[in-house]
């Protein structure tokens, strides 16, 4: 499929910042500037992007603990997310959520929930949204190999095939969940296998190669639009990190498995295909390289010089009217 | 009680070495949860235990007792805790790691539906020697989904057991006497103590669940504390030993059933009683604890009870509000010193 310069651009443009957004944040994990668990996606950026590319604003997407990329390709601003996981009053939730917690309803992203599989039924409720609203909005249900074995996975799209909603749930196969391998842990030889026990489509296709995800996205989200209800996309990927900062990840795997991912680089890959088809994108893709990588500085300056919140925001937001019970 | 053996150890080895000793002594034992081990099946690689459990507190198990009775799961709370109520229900005594407690939200119907009830629905036919050890709590900047505490929730279930150890001593003694129990027992582990150190024998022991200790006795007042708490209590008590106050510290220990005897004695004796938990304050433990009391030795109290919890909000990110969320023991020596000026 012929792409525009302008999608092709906000693909390289929405994978960068999402490579650059994370590695700049692992430096800051290291120096302790960061809490809790930090899950870098990096090595995934295709997934979220080439699914993104073909959402609007009006459109919904629900995401896990490992949620940047999904929360930057729905156009979450970076600064704001910078200063969530920096614990800063600025933050997207006022830093009350952190890494795991990032959400912006103002751009249909539901928040990356940590619950493993919990937030998927979000993003079947967000689709029975739009069915009552008899809009032609779509929703996304990012979610792990992992997630997929948990019983709401299964029931999540058992109701959105009987109600045909317009949902599409995108795995994000990266082939283990902590330390567990997926073939350990998964029945089926494809997690796409599922969907025909729920009545819908279902693919396996190349999570590393972003035209791959693009073009399999829109045949799914396409389907959403028009009525034609919920399908399963698996998108086999890989993360090159450990599951959260400060794992080791050759622990669980082999060095020769992880260089054999590193290889097909979606972003390298994106860039040779770029060269190939699209010479003028190509060009430019310097300039946008400095462009990212300004806009990530200027993130962590943000989240350095915002304030933290007053002890008066531990109590708010507990209930929309009702100031709950404070002790001490 | 007294610990003869001065070798000190870790919360986290304690806990190894009590399932090591459990598992040796009875074969109908067995460990599943996820990642236990981790890298499960990949022998072929040479890979047997890339974790070792979340904060390696299984490490070394599957090395030593196989695959069989050291079981990694898929993410399938809610499965797996219902397998091992069947695997009870017919002669195993299953020992189940649920990572975080908040995934108690994922299995909580197997819990509260199973677990709990069936003995009692099915006339006392069965029983479910089942054991769950999770860990808990704030001050890691885990934020709202993974520092829950849920131990309050659990002792309101008619058919559960609940223990919170507050150092490995008691950690080993009530784990074991979880595993031999035959009722189901969440055996609930607050992150803190993890790698806290202090001396373990060596040997089996198991500490009897439903009595709670007294750490340190004195008798101007009576604070309680709950697993790590309880450190927070004797951190208090130091402060206010050096002001005068002699207070006497309940480790509570077991929340069901709960040891209210030795809570109340210590009431009619120092006649002031603080509670400290690091739970939500509405429906939970220390407000029990205080009904109880009101109920039961209300003539003795000189003060009202005081509670020191956590406010009643989910467990906040930001590292100055996760701070003011969480007891310590600046505030118990506060509202100590509050009570004893009211005289
Ligand atoms: C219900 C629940 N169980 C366990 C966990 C702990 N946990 C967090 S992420 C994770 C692995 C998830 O694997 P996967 O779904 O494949 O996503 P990935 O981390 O690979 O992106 C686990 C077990 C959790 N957060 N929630
Ligand atoms: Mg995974």
């Amino acid at each position: 499929m012929e792409l525009s310069n302008q999608t092709i651009l906000w693909l390289y443009k929405t994978m960068l910042t999402t490579r650059c957004f994370e590695e700049r944040l692992i430096e800051e994990a290291s120096k302790g500037k960061t809490r809790g668990s930090i899950h870098p996606s990096v090595g995934q950026e295709a997934v979220p992007a080439g699914v993104c590319a073909h959402l609007a604003m009006s459109d919904y997407i629900s995401s896990t603990h490992r949620g940047h990329g999904h929360a930057i390709a729905k156009g979450v601003d970076v600064n704001e997310m910078m200063a969530e996981i920096f614990g800063k009053s600025t933050g997207i939730c006022k830093g009350k959520g952190g890494s795991v917690h990032i959400a912006d309803f103002s751009k249909g992203m539901l928040g990356t929930i940590g619950i493993v599989g919990a937030g998927v039924p979000l993003a079947v409720g967000a689709a029975l949204s739009s069915t009552l609203r008899q809009n032609d909005s779509v929703s996304i249900a990012f979610f792990g190999d992992g997630a997929a074995n948990q019983g709401i996975l299964h029931e999540s799209m058992n109701l959105a095939s009987i109600w045909k909603l317009p949902v599409v749930f995108v795995c994000e196969n990266n082939q283990y969940a902590d330390a567990t391998p997926v073939e350990y842990a998964t029945s089926a030889t494809n997690i796409s296998d599922r969907a025909a026990g729920y009545n819908m489509p279902g693919w396996t296709i190349d999570g590393m190669n972003v035209l791959a995800v693009y073009d399999a996205a829109g045949v799914a989200i396409g389907r959403a639009r028009a009525g034609q209800g919920p399908s399963l996309l698996e998108c086999k990927t890989y993360r090159y990190y450990g599951h959260f900062f400060g794992d080791n990840p050759l622990t669980y795997r082999l060095k020769e498995e992880q260089e054999k991912y590193r290889e097909q680089d979606p972003i390298l890959q994106f860039e040779n295909d770029m060269q190939l088809s699209y010479p003028k994108c190509f060009a430019s893709r310097k300039r946008i390289r400095e462009e990212v990588t300004t806009s990530i500085e200027k993130a962590i300056e943000f989240a350095y010089s915002s304030p933290y919140g007053p002890i008066t925001d531990l109590y708010d937001d507990v209930y929309v009217n009702y100031a709950g019970l404070e002790t001490l | 009680m007294t610990v003869t053996n001065t070798r000190q150890i870790q919360y986290k080895d304690a806990l190894i070495e009590s399932l090591t000793q459990e598992m040796q002594r009875d074969p109908t034992v067995f460990v599943m949860g996820e990642d236990i081990a981790g890298g499960a099946g990949r022998a072929h690689l040479g890979i047997t235990e890339a974790w070792g459990g979340p904060f390696g507190l299984t490490k070394g198990l599957i090395q030593q007792f196989g695959p069989s009775r050291v079981r990694d799961t898929p993410i399938s709370e809610g499965g797996f805790l219902g397998t091992a109520i069947g695997a009870a229900l017919t002669g195993f005594r299953p020992v189940i790691d649920l990572m975080y407690m908040d995934f108690v939200g994922v299995c909580f119907d197997q819990l509260i539906s199973n677990a709990a009830k069936i003995r009692y629905m099915m006339g006392g036919q069965a029983k479910v020697p089942l054991t769950i050890f999770t860990r808990f709590g704030a001050g890691t900047g885990n934020a709202a989904q993974h520092s829950s505490i849920y131990y309050g929730i659990l002792s309101h279930i008619p058919g559960l057991k609940v223990v919170v150890p507050s150092d490995p001593y008691t950690l080993k003694g009530l784990l074991l006497s979880a595993i031999r129990d035959d009722d189901p027992v969440i055996v609930c582990n607050d992150k803190k103590l993890i790698k806290m150190s202090g001396a373990v024998p060596d040997h089996p022991y198991t500490l009897p669940i439903g009595e709670s200790r007294i750490p340190l006795e004195g008798q101007d007042l009576t604070l309680v504390g709950i697993g790590y708490t309880t450190q927070l209590c004797l951190e208090a008590a130091q402060t206010l030993q050096s002001l005068g106050v002699k207070p006497e510290v309940v480790d509570l220990l077991s929340l069901s059933p709960l040891d209210k005897e030795t809570v109340l004695q210590s009431v009619r004796k120092t006649n002031r009683l603080v509670i400290v938990d690091e739970d939500t304050p509405r429906c939970g433990i220390a407000t029990d604890i205080a009904a109880i009391v009101v109920d039961e030795a209300f003539d003795f109290l000189d003060a009202p009870i005081k509670r020191v919890t956590a406010p009643h909000t989910p467990v906040p990110y930001s590292k100055p509000l996760e701070d003011h969320y969480l007891p310590s023991s600046e505030k118990i020596v506060r509202i100590t010193k509050e009570l004893l000026n009211r005289l």
